[in-house]
């Protein structure tokens, strides 16, 4: 398939590998940030095919992984007490809350649906009047504008029913969260590309700097991802830190203009928690105070209360790049897709989810 | 080719069916007279009786399937044909020749008596493709919200080939797995016109008659055909990986030998699903012995229903009960069964 198929070029991708041997001299870790790009590599068997001195660890970039459990609870919580039609992207319906999913809850008769697009809901806001309708706006700066949009239309429309679970988070913070940690073992980043063809590079530099650490702005096919890897390794061995954009053919310099002011517009920076984590300052959005009609947070008093994750569950250590998901003890034993004891189990862009289904490591746990 | 209506519908009293079409008195009569019995008219049905009488000999082929697709009117088909071909498929998958369907509707109060008529002319004209007769029946209607427009069950009688030998325990290392077409059409199709997820495409179910072709490849190819699945729910791959299971066998494949169209492929791209696991409804898996496989897969080219079909892998005493793909650029990943339904991704 024209633009994806050149991305995936059996030749190219040999050639980097050896680009990428040859480059090396001792052993490098390096974080992939975005979930799109475990996947990826897992997928491709990329892991298997770099030389041993490159350990790839998976970052926090899966957004429903990061959504904190006592959302997830909230959102239940309104469509199962609250009469709401709660709308939401696939990815988010197994994911579990403290104590279901809302695919379960569905189950149980509540009105979730899946939907695509965000606009989709505020069609279904207008198309039921009598009926409060709330979308569950996760993810990272990517889905954002488009999330944005919703309420911008919903307000053209005048529309009274509509609102959204906001629980977006932001790349930058996390990076900076993650380099702060004493613990951390990362060398070199690769930048999620979609998050900056929307924001640009600009929140970048000041990372390289501050952390003297290799970034590249990377895509998501086996070439991107294989001469982003090559980019970082010539920058660790060169003793060097700079920003550099792999993934030219889709980002600018200042990003998507268009797509920031409507974030702009209908977004405000807060503190958020990251499911797994901590509450990283600065790394989320909310909707501003002017537009809180739109915002179910405001909307609706749901108290939910703070439930500990499993105890055996070890997602943050994944997130942070101090484990993988082979490492943890319930990895494929108590810990499955059809029982996830942790949301990068079941979510397609976790890093366990990931392992389970294309690294062949089940089998080999299961045997 | 889809089949075109060729049949108007008679005039009636009613436009929509109610409770009282189920109920066995005045409206369910009006109802099967008013076309049922016409439409598909053999010998069996019009005897009106409790059931069919048949005469049968030799290995018979039994199989059962309901159909609840939603929409019932999806781009490329509609519930009717599906209702014929799923169990048409799953006896031909058998190694028979389908000969009598049982059809069986649950119909949820409301439905048009127009919607109702194009999916009876709909399977009559699969049927007549099939060369299956319906013979027996049941209508029953239930309250609005209770069900989804229209449920259909079939279960189908097929007289199995003398020359067949359909059995995982037939599968040797080094035969080889031939998918029939280009796979994930049907699975892509309905997604694209289900609310919430709705994308412009032109993409269409595969759903179609194999009988036909497998009925002519069995008779060719005889007992160098080990096993034929068809591809439905869980796609390929699931099949793949029971087969794998069953025989305690590997299976090696290969993702640049598998035949999937372009818009299928963005459409799985855009949507983050891999089409390894999206449904078919047209597509059977054969595993055949490997001195026969390139002649077998130029006779299944031959036939319009099977025109796509491709080598995509082989059986292998490696890795036992794993299913490995080649990725497109060399890597290797295992290929497992999926938890549930695939879900689009986020971003």
């Amino acid at each position: 398939m024209k633009y994806l198929s050149e991305y995936r070029d059996p030749e190219l991708v040999s050639q980097y590998l050896e680009e990428i041997k040859k480059t090396v001299t001792q052993p490098w870790t390096i974080m992939e940030v975005c979930g799109g790009q475990t996947h990826s590599l897992v997928k491709n068997g990329i892991l298997d095919l770099l030389p041993k001195e490159i350990t790839m660890v998976h970052g926090p970039g899966c957004p429903v992984c990061v959504t904190p459990l006592n959302l997830i609870d909230k959102a239940i919580h309104l469509a199962e007490e609250n009469n709401v039609i709660l709308c939401s992207f696939g990815d988010m319906l197994r994911v579990p809350g403290s104590k279901k999913s809302l695919l379960e809850a569905k189950a149980g008769g509540a009105d979730i649906r899946i939907l695509y697009s965000p606009l989709e809901a505020v069609r279904i806001a207008e198309a039921n009047p009598d009926r409060e309708v709330v979308f569950f706006a996760v993810g990272f700066e990517t889905t954002a504008p488009a999330n944005a949009l919703s309420v911008l239309h919903a307000d053209r429309l005048g529309l009274k029913n509509y609102s959204i679970l906001a629980s977006h988070v932001l790349v930058p913070p996390a990076i900076s969260a993650l380099m702060s940690d004493p613990d951390t073992v990362v060398q070199g980043f690769l930048a999620a590309g979609h998050v900056c063809t929307i924001m640009g590079l600009e929140e970048y530099y000041p990372l390289v700097e501050t952390y003297k650490i290799p970034i590249v702005v990377t895509g998501f096919e086996p070439v991107d991802l294989l001469q982003g890897i090559l980019m970082v390794v010539k920058q660790l061995e060169a003793g060097k830190a700079v920003l550099e954009n792999q993934y030219s053919r889709m980002v600018s310099e200042t990003g998507n203009t268009n797509a920031k002011e409507v974030i702009e517009q209908v977004f405000e920076r807060t503190d958020r928690m990251w499911r797994g984590m901590s509450i990283i300052p600065g790394s989320g959005y909310e909707v501003r105070e002017s537009l809180q009609q739109y915002d179910a947070n405001q909307k609706f008093d749901v108290w939910t209360v703070d439930t500990p994750e499993h105890a055996e569950c070890i997602a943050g250590e994944i997130m942070k790049g101090l484990k993988k998901p082979i490492h943890c003890a319930q990895f494929g034993k108590k810990c499955k897709p059809s029982n996830p004891l942790g949301a990068p189990m079941v979510s397609t862009e976790g890093a366990c989810a990931a392992y389970y289904h294309y690294s062949g490591q089940t089998e080999l746990v299961e045997a | 080719m889809k089949m075109q209506l060729t049949c108007p519908m008679p005039k009636l009293d009613f436009d929509v069916i109610t409770l009282g079409h189920g109920s066995g008195g005045v409206l369910t009569h009006q109802l099967l007279d008013a076309g049922v019995f016409d439409l598909l008219k053999n010998d069996h049905l019009s005897n009106q009786h409790d059931g069919a009488t048949l005469n049968l000999s030799g290995k018979t082929a039994f199989t059962t399937d309901s159909f609840v697709v939603n929409p019932i009117f999806f781009p490329g088909g509609i519930i009717g044909e599906l209702a014929v071909y799923g169990t048409v498929n799953d006896l031909a998958m058998c190694g028979a020749v389908p000969k009598y369907l049982s059809l069986s509707f649950i119909i949820e109060e409301g439905l048009k008596m127009e919607a109702f008529w194009e999916i009876l002319v709909a399977i009559k004209n699969a049927c007549e493709q099939a060369g299956v007769q319906v013979v027996t029946g049941d209508t029953k209607v239930v309250d609005k919200g209770k069900g989804d427009q229209i449920f259909i069950n079939t279960t189908g009688i097929g007289q199995v080939l003398d020359i067949a030998n359909i059995a995982v325990s037939n599968i040797r290392p080094g035969d080889c797995i031939v998918v029939s077409d280009q796979l994930a059409r049907h699975g892509i199709a309905i997604m694209s016109v289900r609310e919430g997820l709705e994308f412009e495409s032109d993409i269409e179910s595969d759903t179609k008659d194999l009988s036909k072709v497998v009925e002519q490849a069995i008779n060719k190819f005889g007992e160098d055909i080990h096993v034929l699945r068809d591809a439905t729910r869980g796609g390929v791959a699931t099949v793949l990986k029971e087969i794998a299971d069953q025989s305690k066998l590997g299976i090696d494949l290969n993702y640049r030998d598998i035949p999937v169209n372009e818009s299928v492929e963005g459409a799985c791209e855009m949507l983050g699903l891999d089409p390894m696991y999206v449904a078919n409804e047209g597509v059977f898996i054969s595993i055949v012995s490997q001195e026969i496989a390139a002649e077998y897969v130029d006779f299944l080219r031959k036939d319009a229903a099977s025109s796509q079909a491709a080598i995509i892998g082989t059986v292998t005493e490696e890795h036992p009960r794993q299913v490995i793909m080649t990725s497109a650029i060399g890597g290797r990943r295992v290929l497992s069964m999926l938890p549930g339904e695939q879900l689009p991704r986020i971003c």
